[in-house]
């Protein structure tokens, strides 16, 4: 009995995490009717941020470990992640929609910054590369190279999973291979309820989860870009017509996503410190499964599928074998796409001719 | 009478390139031509799920790991035993039983797995489909690293190799695979694909019984992809869990969406644009992936249709809308 409210709490821990990642897809999908895999690494991005932030000798000086500068370091890196998530809409997702400018301008900047970090690992290589990319896009751009409009699904999605590459192996190159340790942004107290234990990292996983889930809700439910948000991924074309910059609405929504995702990020690494560039695949995936598992594009079912999966988990390696641990997520979601496949808390839809 | 002559000048020629190959072009660029092979088998069957019968599979690998564990473990438990019936033959004919058969059996193995697969794509459509596969080619993933008689996470080592001639095999393999979906696409099963992928409620109201034909397209693409497995286990004579992640089938979805959708000479070209560009820049270490992936979102960003569009080598009109 011990041992299963032990598991329990382990696994509420485990779940919320999973839910809080699960968001970003849900929100996603719900406005773009697009599996976003590149959120698996904006959640690594997260983490590195805060990593990052943490380990900064100018920040540690002036705010050292206590609960506020935990609190600011998770900000920053949320901030800086819904950056990047608006980034990745602006120039990846964007353009299939409508033919916006820049992007070749972009890209070719980017991998000019890697060849120049390539030829001479310097700050002026790198720069000079990404300057010399921008002028080709540009002129590329001049000479009428636009943006295709993207008339299958299909074609975004392997744009998500380019994007995703591209995240992981940058991550590589500008955070390095090698696994890092997270630094302790918070004092780690063990506490015991009798036999009980609750380390203050699983409490604090689960307490912020929380606060951000009911914040999510409220912005969703009682805001004006919730509610755009809402019409959005109802019907994006009538929602044009109301008068909604939908465009905006898309970059919103990436941009909270991404911020949860950032917070998941640094939330599981103050329970397994070990981060490295390819660390969101997995939690990614499963998050993922999560957000099926509670009916994609619902955002409670969401925080439902993270929380059924986290526990579904640590219960099968519980009673089972440890190894199978990452295939358990899988059957989970095979088993409910058979028999509901509109998720937990799904609607089911009518198929239209 | 012209297949005939067809298969046999075809023999005859990848026997005669076979002996002449290495030393043309050294042992390097031989490696890579055959892993190409390998690449074309694999991505032109995902061609027939992803681009000729529209479903959305991303769970290749799967198939793919399938196949090369199954001849593997067949080779490598089974050996003597098989030798030892066919033991009239001489070493060299003894081998290519050994191979020919281990690729059967893989083929067999897949295909059962593609039945597996394919009957909840009974229920699923698009991206629910697209998960499923995703999910399966993960699960069988985590089962063969579980499994310890076949090496587990250590990888599968002493396959025993069975051929010097993998040139001729691979390319003979990929005749057959190219020929089979070439002419497949272009017999009225073809025709029954295309219109599940056009509209898929419209040809079921003109009676293609839709749930059979695509069972039917994951069973074939399954096959081929079993036999690229064995050909790859065989040839590289170890195997290890981490080659069948779903990045490969990623990968393969790369090849036959650069390639075009749909077209099989673009999936045969995707196929060795990708090995070949991923193998040539192999010294630039992380750019290389970096700006392999950067190109990918161009590609798509750029040129949705892929390089060949919907044409190419085998001919056949697409309309432009497939996914709903």
């Amino acid at each position: 009995m011990i041992t299963f409210l032990q598991q329990l709490i382990n696994g509420i821990s485990q779940g919320s995490a999973y839910a809080l990642i699960a968001l970003g897809y849900t929100m996603v999908y719900g406005v773009l009717r697009l599996i976003n895999f590149a959120h698996s690494d904006v959640y690594m991005f997260g983490a590195f941020m805060g990593y990052y932030i943490a380990n900064n000798r100018t920040f540690q000086a002036r705010m050292g470990t206590s609960l506020f500068s935990a609190m600011v370091v998770m900000l920053l890196a949320m901030v800086l992640s819904a950056g990047l998530g608006i980034i990745i809409e602006r120039f990846a997702y964007r353009p299939g929609r409508t033919k916006t400018r820049f992007t070749l301008a972009f890209w070719l900047g980017v991998l000019g910054a890697a060849f120049g970090d390539l030829l001479g690992h310097s700050f002026a290589a790198v720069v000079g590369g990404a300057l010399a990319g921008i002028a080709v896009g540009v002129v590329g751009e001049l000479a009428g190279f636009r943006p295709v409009q993207q008339d299958t699904r299909l074609g975004l999605l392997i744009i998500a999973i380019g994007v995703s590459l591209f995240l992981e192996n940058g991550g590589q190159l500008v955070f390095g291979a090698d696994p890092k340790l997270f630094p302790e942004i918070l004092p780690s107290k063990s506490l015991n309820i009798g036999p009980l234990n609750l380390d203050s990292p699983k409490l604090i996983v689960l307490g912020v989860s929380i606060v951000l889930m009911i914040l999510l809700n409220v912005v969703v439910n009682y805001t004006k870009t919730g509610k755009a948000m809402r019409a959005v991924s109802f019907n994006v074309d009538a929602a044009k017509l109301m008068g909604i910059n939908t465009d905006r609405i898309i970059a919103a929504t990436f941009a909270m996503g991404s911020a949860l995702a950032a917070a998941g990020g640094i939330l599981v690494s103050l329970l397994y410190p070990k981060i490295e560039p390819l660390m969101g695949v997995n939690p990614g995936l499963k998050a993922f499964v999560a957000a099926v598992l509670g009916g994609i594009g619902n955002i409670p079912g969401a925080m439902v599928g993270g929380l059924v999966l986290g526990m579904a988990e640590v219960m099968a390696v519980w009673l089972g074998s440890s190894t199978y641990r990452d295939a358990i997520a899988f059957v989970v979601l095979i088993l409910i796409l058979l028999f509901k496949p509109e998720g937990i808390m799904g609607k089911g839809l009518v198929e239209k001719v | 009478m012209r297949k005939a002559i067809f298969w046999i000048a075809a023999v005859l020629i990848l026997a005669g390139l076979q002996t002449q190959l290495v030393g043309w072009i050294g042992a390097y660029y031989y490696k890579i031509v055959i892993l190409a092979g390998i690449n074309i088998i694999l991505a032109v069957s995902l061609n027939l799920i992803n681009g000729i019968t529209g479903q959305f599979s991303i769970g290749h690998a799967g198939f793919y790991a399938i196949g090369a564990y199954t001849s593997a473990s067949l080779v490598h438990y089974g050996e003597s035993a098989i030798r030892g019936t066919v033991a009239f033959l001489p070493r060299f004919g003894q081998d290519t039983v050994l191979l020919l058969l281990g690729i059967l059996v893989a083929a067999i193995a897949a295909g059962l797995a593609g039945v597996a697969v394919g009957i909840p794509s009974l229920r699923l459509r698009g991206d629910y489909l697209a998960i499923v596969t995703l999910g399966f080619g993960e699960i069988i993933r985590v089962l063969i690293l579980n499994i310890d008689a076949i090496g587990g996470a250590r990888g599968f080592s002493d396959i025993p190799p069975l051929s010097n001639f993998f040139f001729f095999w691979v390319f003979l393999f990929v005749l057959m695979t190219v020929g089979t979906i070439h002419n497949l696409v272009n017999s009225s099963y073809g025709r029954a694909f295309i219109s599940i992928r056009d509209d898929e409620i419209a040809a079921e109201a003109m009676g293609v019984d839709t749930t059979r034909f695509k069972v039917l397209s994951f069973v074939i693409s399954s096959m081929f992809a079993g036999i690229g497995g064995s050909l790859f286990g065989h040839y590289t004579a170890y195997l290890n869990p981490n080659s069948f992640t779903f990045v490969t089938s990623f990968y393969l979805i790369i090849m036959i969406v650069v390639g075009g959708l749909g077209s099989i000479g673009g999936s045969i070209l995707g196929a060795i644009l990708v090995t070949v560009i991923l193998e040539a820049f192999r010294s630039l270490s992380e750019f290389r992936l970096v700006g392999f992936s950067i190109l990918l979102v161009l590609v798509m960003i750029y040129r949705p249709q892929g390089l060949m569009g919907s044409r190419g080598m085998f001919k056949f009109k697409r309309r432009a809308a497939v996914a709903k």
